[in-house]
This record gives C-alpha cells, sequence and structure tokens, in this order.
C-alpha cells in the first residue's frame, strides 16, 4: 500500500460514482427502452465497483451476475416480446403535470434525505468499531458474513422468498397459458 | 407446546400450519398440470383443495387447542391472535374455492390452478398473522398480493378485468414501495425490523418524537391503507372488485382485508403502541374519510358488486377505528368484526354468484327487485347478509355485535376516540340508505318481466347456508365468540412487555 494509496481510492470512488449518477439520468431520459436498459448495464457496473471498493467482492460479483446480467437480459426478452422497442409515442405519457409532479416528489425525497443526515441522528445501527479486509475476515469473511444472517436469523425469510418466487412464476405461467390458448381458440 | 425459535427444529414447528398448506398447494400444481383443462378436472382439484384447508384448519385447532408458544419473542409469533386469525383466512379461502368450483360457465375464469392460487394467497395471509418482523410482513404481503393479482385477471377475455388486475398490480406495486420505505427508515431509527426490539428500542431511547420513525409509520400507513383500501387510498377497489369475478371480489374484499389488518394490528400494537402521538392523528383522520366518503359514494352505486365494494371500503373505515383504540379490547373486537364480516360478505356475495350473467360484471339492484316472490329464501339470506353489514341488532345477527364491540374499545380507549365513536354511528346510518334499498328492492317491488331466476347449485348454497345460520346463531349467543375473541387478542403492547420475557 503506497502513499497515493487515498488519493487513487477517492479518484476512483469520485469516477464510478459520478458515471453511475450520469448513467442514471441518461437512463431515465431515453425514449427507447432497449437503450434505456443498457444504460442500466452501465449503472449496475458502476454500483459493482463501488462495491468491490468497499471490499465486497461477493455482493459486486452477485451484482454482475444477477442484476447486470440475468435481470437485464430477461428485461430485454421482455421488451423485444412486447415489441416495445419501436414505439415512439412511450415518451408521451410523461406530460407536463406527471413531471412537475415527479420532479416535487424527488425534490422532497432529496430534502428529507438531507435533513436526516444532517441532523444529529444517534443511529441505532450497530457498526462495528473496525473495518476493513481484516475486520471481515474476523467475521466469517464476505461470504461468511452474508451467509449467517441469511440461513441463521431469517432463515424463515429467506425461504419464504422462494415462496413468494413460486407464486410469482405459477401466476405468470397461468396467465401466459391463458392467453395463447384464448388466441387459439 | 413451546416452541425455540432460535432452533431450526423449533421454528419447523412453529409454522408446521404453514407447511402443511404450502406443500400441499405445491402438489395440487401439479395435480392441475396434470390433466387437460376440463371442468371435471376443475372441479376434482378444487375438492383436493377443500381438503387441504380443512386438514391445515384442524392443524391450527390443535396448536390452538394445546397452547402452542414461543420460548422467546422471535421473527414469527406463535399466540391465539395467529391462530385466531389463521382460522378465518382458511375458512374465507375455502368459501372462495366452493363458490369458485360453481362459477365457471358463469365467469369462464376457474381453472384448476385459479385454485391453488388462492391456497397461496392464504399461505401469505396466515404469513402475515404469525409476522412478528417487518421483513417478514413484507413477504407475505407479497405473497397474498401476487396471487391475488393473477386472480384478478383470470378472465383474459374480459377487458374489464384486465383493467382492473393492471391496475390492482400498479397501485399494488406502489403501495409495496411505501410500505418498504416505510420498513427502511423505521430500521434507519431502530436499527431493528424485528417488532419486538423496534417497541423495546423506542421506549429504552425515548424515541417517541422521533423524526425518522414517524415518516416511517406515515409510510407504513400509506402501504397498508392501499391494501386495505381505505381513503383516500382507495381508488382502486371499486373497478377491480366490479371486474373481477364474484368469489375473487370476496376474497379480495375479505381475506386479503383481514390479513393486512392483522399485520397492521400487530405491528401498531405491538412496536408502535409508545409512538401513538405520531399515528393517531393520521389513523384518526383515514378512518373518519374512509368512513365518510365510502358511504356517501356507495350511496350512488347500481352495481351490487360495485355496492358491496364501496361497502368494504366503508368497512376498513370502521376497521381502522378498532385499530386506533390501541388496546387489547380493539385486537378483540377486530377478531369479532373480521368473523361476522366474512359471514355476512361470503353470503352475500354467494347470492350475487349464483344471479350474475354470463358476460356482465354481476348484477345490478334491478336484478334483485322482488327476489323474495321467486326466490324466497335466497332473499332472506341476502337480507340477512344486508342487514348484518348494516349492524342491525337481532336480524342482523353478529353482525350488530361487531360494530358493538368497535364501539367499546372506542369509547374505553386511552386515546379518547369518543367523537370516532360518534362518526362510526351515523355513518353507519348513513349505510342504511343502500343496504335497505337492496332489501326494500327484493321485498317489496314485483318482479320485473323477464328476470332470470337462475338455480343455487349446492356449493354456493351450503356458503349461504352457512353464513347466515351461523351469523344469526351468534347474533343470538354472541358471548361464546366474544370470549374467544378476548382469549386470542393478548397481542401485548411494547411497552407492557421485557425483551426477555419468557412466552406470553
Amino acid at each position: 500500500m503506497n502513499e497515493f494509496y487515498p488519493l487513487v481510492y477517492t479518484f476512483h470512488f469520485y469516477l464510478f460514482g459520478l458515471v453511475a449518477l450520469a448513467a442514471a439520468i441518461v437512463f431515465v431520459t431515453r425514449k427507447s427502452p432497449v437503450a434505456a436498459a443498457l444504460w442500466l448495464v452501465v449503472v449496475m457496473t458502476s454500483l459493482a465497483a463501488l462495491y468491490v471498493m468497499l471490499d465486497a467482492e461477493f455482493v459486486a460479483v452477485i451484482q454482475v451476475l444477477v442484476y447486470a446480467g440475468a435481470i437485464m437480459v430477461v428485461f430485454l426478452f421482455i421488451v423485444m416480446l412486447l415489441n416495445l422497442g419501436t414505439l415512439s409515442e412511450l415518451g408521451e405519457i410523461r406530460g407536463k403535470w406527471g413531471r412537475i409532479a415527479a420532479a416535487l416528489v424527488g425534490l422532497a425525497l432529496v430534502a428529507e434525505l438531507a435533513a436526516l443526515s444532517r441532523a444529529a441522528y444517534s443511529l441505532r445501527v450497530t457498526v462495528p468499531a473496525r473495518s476493513g479486509p481484516e475486520a471481515i475476515a474476523e467475521t466469517g469473511g464476505v461470504i461468511g458474513s452474508i451467509a449467517a444472517p441469511m440461513f441463521r436469523d431469517y432463515l424463515l425469510a429467506f425461504e419464504l422468498t422462494s415462496v413468494l418466487l413460486l407464486v410469482a412464476i405459477i401466476g405468470s405461467v397461468v396467465l401466459a397459458r391463458k392467453r395463447s390458448e384464448h388466441d387459439a381458440g | 407446546m413451546t416452541f425455540d425459535l432460535a432452533l431450526p427444529s423449533g421454528l419447523l414447528g412453529a409454522v408446521a400450519p404453514e407447511l402443511i398448506l404450502i406443500v400441499g398447494a405445491m402438489a395440487l400444481t401439479l395435480l392441475a398440470a396434470w390433466r387437460p383443462e376440463t371442468d371435471a378436472h376443475q372441479r376434482s382439484v378444487g375438492k383436493a383443495a377443500l381438503w387441504l384447508l380443512a386438514l391445515t384448519a384442524a392443524a391450527v385447532v390443535m396448536y390452538a387447542a394445546r397452547g402452542a408458544s414461543a420460548a422467546a419473542p422471535g421473527i414469527i409469533a406463535v399466540d391465539g391472535f395467529r391462530w385466531a386469525a389463521d382460522l378465518v383466512f382458511l375458512a374465507a379461502a375455502a368459501a372462495t374455492i366452493a363458490l369458485g368450483i360453481e362459477s365457471n360457465p358463469k365467469d369462464r375464469f376457474v381453472t384448476a390452478e385459479s385454485h391453488v392460487l388462492v391456497l397461496l394467497s392464504a399461505v401469505g395471509m396466515m404469513i402475515l398473522a404469525a409476522a412478528r418482523d417487518l421483513m417478514i410482513v413484507f413477504l407475505g404481503i407479497e405473497t397474498m398480493s401476487i396471487a391475488v393479482y393473477v386472480l384478478a385477471a383470470m378472465d383474459r377475455r374480459s377487458v374489464r378485468a384486465a383493467e382492473g388486475a393492471l391496475k390492482y398490480f400498479l397501485l399494488g406495486a406502489f403501495a409495496s414501495a411505501f410500505l418498504l420505505y416505510g420498513i427502511a427508515l423505521v430500521y434507519g431509527a431502530t436499527g431493528s425490523t424485528n417488532l419486538a426490539v423496534i417497541g423495546e428500542t423506542i421506549a429504552r431511547f425515548g424515541l417517541t418524537g422521533h423524526t425518522m420513525i414517524s415518516i416511517g409509520i406515515a409510510m407504513l400507513l400509506v402501504g397498508f391503507g392501499f391494501k386495505v383500501a381505505a381513503v383516500p387510498f382507495h381508488m382502486w377497489a371499486p373497478d377491480v372488485y366490479e371486474a373481477a369475478p364474484a368469489p375473487i371480489t370476496a376474497f379480495m374484499a375479505v381475506a386479503v382485508k383481514a390479513g393486512a389488518f392483522a399485520a397492521l394490528l400487530r405491528v401498531w400494537i405491538e412496536s408502535l403502541s409508545m409512538m401513538d402521538a405520531a399515528w393517531l392523528a393520521p389513523v384518526w383522520w383515514v378512518a373518519v374519510a374512509t368512513m365518510v366518503v365510502g358511504n356517501l359514494i356507495a350511496l350512488s352505486q347500481r352495481n351490487v358488486k360495485r355496492l358491496l365494494a364501496y361497502s368494504s371500503i366503508v368497512h376498513a373505515g370502521y376497521l381502522l377505528v378498532a385499530v386506533a383504540a390501541g388496546t387489547s379490547l380493539g385486537t378483540s373486537a377486530f377478531l369479532f368484526y373480521i368473523v361476522a364480516y366474512t359471514l355476512a360478505n361470503f353470503g352475500a356475495f354467494a347470492v350475487v354468484a349464483a344471479l350474475g350473467e354470463p358476460g356482465t360484471t354481476g348484477p345490478a339492484i334491478p336484478d334483485f327487485e322482488g327476489l323474495w316472490s321467486t326466490r324466497p329464501w335466497l332473499a332472506v339470506g341476502f337480507g340477512v347478509c344486508m342487514l348484518a353489514l348494516l349492524g342491525l341488532p337481532v336480524f342482523g345477527g353478529a353482525g350488530f355485535f361487531a360494530k358493538w364491540y368497535v364501539l367499546q374499545a372506542a369509547v374505553t380507549s386511552p386515546h379518547g376516540l369518543v367523537l370516532l365513536a360518534v362518526i362510526l354511528v351515523l355513518t353507519s346510518v348513513v349505510s342504511a340508505g343502500y343496504y335497505l334499498d337492496l332489501v326494500r328492492a327484493m321485498f317489496m317491488r314485483p318482479r320485473p318481466e323477464g328476470a332470470r331466476n337462475p338455480a343455487v347449485p349446492p356449493y354456493t348454497r351450503v356458503v349461504l347456508v352457512t353464513s347466515v345460520a351461523l351469523l344469526l346463531a351468534i347474533g343470538l349467543f354472541p358471548g361464546a365468540l366474544a370470549t374467544w375473541a378476548r382469549k386470542n387478542a393478548a397481542v401485548t403492547p411494547s411497552a407492557a412487555r421485557s425483551p426477555f420475557a419468557q412466552g406470553r
């Protein structure tokens, strides 16, 4: 670890942070769903880089695999299946009042977060006294510190999530099959 | 039976009734996909689903009878409130499936899978009644809601159903986002999602005036408000209820609402009872708005399903009064109320399902005119259900006592809710305008020429007769149910509990 490490670290933090922010703004302003989805991949990947900088390599890998990979592929599939890629009038559903309302809600959110972070709240979250790779290794490594709560404290929640996903799968299959049957008949 | 929730085996034992229902529903999913889609197949799966519900109910009754409890407050509750609410959900699911089995030629929506979805939605409700952690609350709400979104969209040939389901889905997703944000803020302020720990943290560190928790509570209220269709978050309900098939409408109006309320009550009483300064005024105003607006709009409805939709909005307002009371009396009033409300609604929807015609959104008030002269028992049954929803003594059966206990909880509440009780009574008087209008149409008008008098199929008849008989029986002997509700109401307020108390 050389003397420039903090500087390099800060530089990369701002680099990836700004890339993520800029890509997110571009993402919500695109009219074509495909272009928007691709910009979202950029956001996800920048966030993954930030996770790596926080010594959470496992989370970063999962972020790339699941969010930037699997979920975006499904997203693009749906866009293609529904043939949304060619619709240019999609942008028109956001009228003037919709934009103003969205801007107001967004501003309220920013103001709220700013107020909350400025106020001297005594947070009850147990922040570890030490951080860094050594502290993470002590609590069972990056994977261990995720696995322990997931499969011990929140085992029930974890299992219930699978039930929730099962319901969603059954539901979507039921709806999709009904339609094709209707088209045939 | 005492379960140690820290051990996997204890956890397994504590969720055994839910597991029976989940595993059974999975087996029925396979069974449903096994054969081609015919009405006979749909019937056999529906009957199997009824047996599965009976089995689950037997397990719940066994747990309740043995006084199952948890060794220490954990991620889920093992208490009488949970078992009592579970029984109501299971009965509602059974009535939905029984009505659904026979509504097929009419509503063209019932496939074998729709019974499975009702079962899975009931699983979500049972999770909600047990949840003692905001994370579990969220998972329960989503499991319950996603199954119901699909059920609302089952009739793919109806544009209205598709529109209603899409509205329901989008607004439901919106509500879930509010709920999640509220959970995140409460977690941020207290460092836990566990209801007991949240209550304990608020009490120990004196966080009652804490801005972050207050905003979190407001967000939670918005999220729950959407799920129970309280004004001003009710916009989706009439369209969705009108477009969905009658059995599913009954399920949404009764079971989904009761499930969301069970979780709301537990969250409010177990972890936020110290925060009443933050939530009392919002809950008070939402309850008043719900009772007043719901009743006034219901007066002008002609479609009976839509009318019952507004009626269910109104009843959400009455239940919010029990929530605002914030005492164990409020919880027992809630249990009594959902029993009476479930019976009255399923009785009413059984008649609506029987009178519905293919290709329409359900019967309108003219379809009920003169029903007394052609189908007297149907008219009497529907009349009793209407009077029960109105809360009339004797003829309305349990409905009167349900309102009575809510009023009692409001008047004796330390929050001073006398004005709210007065508004409840006044709005109930307004509701006579539409409930009695239906009764008058049935008994005092001639049957119009060419009105259909469909035969009532057997399962529908069983649902109607059981509902009405129970309503009247409870109306004559309310003591047993009231004792049961009081015994199972012990959702301990957080202030009164030490975090290390053993059991309850």
